[in-house]
């Protein structure tokens, strides 16, 4: 336990025009799970500052490549998704684990609720998972996966994405979020990545790294995840 | 030094096949079956007509028994030890989550006093676009809560009564999570 009088990191609070709102309801499933009431301030005391050590046991290395684990290799185009996790002051987040999950290259998720008719791909379950090195670097080797149908309106299509999930160090950072592609035609009808606000939109959107693919090999895309950052504090100074 | 700041990346759902990936083997389990003290925190995720929400996900991050956290920074916890604090359960399709842990210790209030027992909790799910935070707190933990910051700070019982599990003649502690209505969960930012 932290000494009394101890001054613990504060993570700032988001802009306004950071997240989606919660009730959102071009999003239909919003308009019945989303709360309505005004929530409440949460000072950030011990158990907002901290956060879980998670990896050990969690994460093997072959976790990290989506086309490897079964008899063959997936179908559609291979690639890499690398980039950093960081915080709001610019800091690399290391260590911190990240989980990825998404459609396959026909935009068919290996899910029992997910029955449209493209076909799954004994090759391919659609599941990753790393830690971050110590410059806060991930990366994944995986397919590109598909648009797919929902039945949020009439011809409703989910844009190409990745699911990502990050803890960063603290409660007050965990994260869920989407990484999209560039130029996806159907951005434009799509709730979900319409929910969050215009200038924050872009920031879902990975980037295309003619650098990062390797020859004959994959193409490559890049995607910095931004965790919110702490306000510096005496306590923090000796910590490194 | 404002101009080097990032701006955080927006959320979003995680869908209805977060399953995929956030399926943990032990997930539920942030202390070993047959743990000293073990108890089963449990409960349903409800949506604003009551209906169960199958396809989220609740997560739990706690103190020791002795009111240390397990955290990576070790000088705000203890950081050694195999407790590790953090639960994850998926709810089932009743809606039905639950964690198996140990009543934590209580922990300080940055201000010289004490936080009754209590785990800070995140709920995700398909048709929420953001997690949404809250605490449970423990019914046979009269005393300390009834001094407890942050509850004392709610409006109301009714209020304060959405974040008590109550005891659940099994050894457990029994509390819905309300998304929406009448009795919806109060829930924080942080
Ligand atoms: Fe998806």
């Amino acid at each position: 336990m932290s000494k009394p009088g101890t001054a613990l990191p504060q993570y700032r609070h988001d802009p306004d025009d950071t997240h989606p709102a919660l009730l959102s309801p071009d999003y239909r499933s919003t308009r019945l799970r989303a709360p309505l009431r005004t929530p409440v301030d949460l000072p950030q005391r011990l158990t907002e500052v901290t956060g879980p050590v998670l990896g050990d046991g969690l994460v093997q290395p072959e976790d990290a490549d989506l086309t490897r684990g079964y008899a063959g290799e997936p179908a559609g185009q291979r690639i890499i998704v690398s980039g950093r996790l960081l915080d709001g002051n610019g800091n690399s987040i290391p260590q911190s684990l990240v989980e990825i999950w998404q459609a396959n290259a026909a935009g068919r998720y290996r899910h029992d609720r997910d029955n449209w008719p493209a076909p799954l791909d004994p090759n391919f379950d659609g599941m990753g998972r790393t830690l971050t090195d110590g410059d806060g670097r991930y990366s994944f080797t995986t397919v590109k996966p598909g648009a797919y149908p929902w039945k949020n309106h009439h011809n409703a299509w989910r844009p190409a994405h990745i699911h990502f999930s990050v803890f960063g160090r603290s409660f007050t950072q965990r994260l869920v979020t989407q990484m999209y592609f560039p130029d996806d035609p159907l951005f434009g009808q799509d709730p979900i990545f319409n929910a969050a606000p215009a200038a924050a939109r872009e920031r879902m959107i990975s980037t295309f790294s003619l650098e990062g693919t390797r020859p004959d090999w994959a193409l490559a895309f890049t995607f910095d995840i931004v965790l919110r950052g702490s306000d510096p504090t005496p306590f923090e100074e000796g910590d490194s | 030094m404002t101009s080097d700041r990032l701006l955080s990346s927006p959320s979003q759902t995680v869908g209805p096949f977060l399953s995929i990936g956030m399926t943990w083997s032990d997930g539920e389990q942030v202390v070993p079956e047959g743990s000293p003290d073990a108890c089963w925190i449990h409960g349903r995720l409800l949506d604003g007509v009551g209906e169960p929400v199958p396809d989220g996900v609740v997560e739990t991050w706690q103190a020791d028994q002795n009111g240390e956290f397990a955290h990576a920074q070790s000088r705000l916890g203890s950081g050694s030890g195999s407790f590790g604090g953090f639960g994850r359960s998926l709810s089932g399709p009743d809606g039905q989550y639950g964690v198996r842990t140990v009543k934590p210790g209580s922990v300080s209030d940055g201000a010289g006093g004490l936080q009754a027992p209590h785990l800070d909790v995140s709920v995700f799910a398909r048709g929420l676009l953001h997690r949404v935070v809250m605490r449970i707190y423990f019914g046979d933990e009269e005393q300390a809560n009834a001094t407890d910051p942050v509850l004392s700070a709610l409006p109301d019982d009714a209020a304060r009564s959405t974040l008590i599990a109550a005891v659940d003649g099994d050894g457990g502690y029994a509390l819905d999570i309300r998304l929406q209505g009448a009795h919806e969960t109060v829930f924080f930012t942080v």
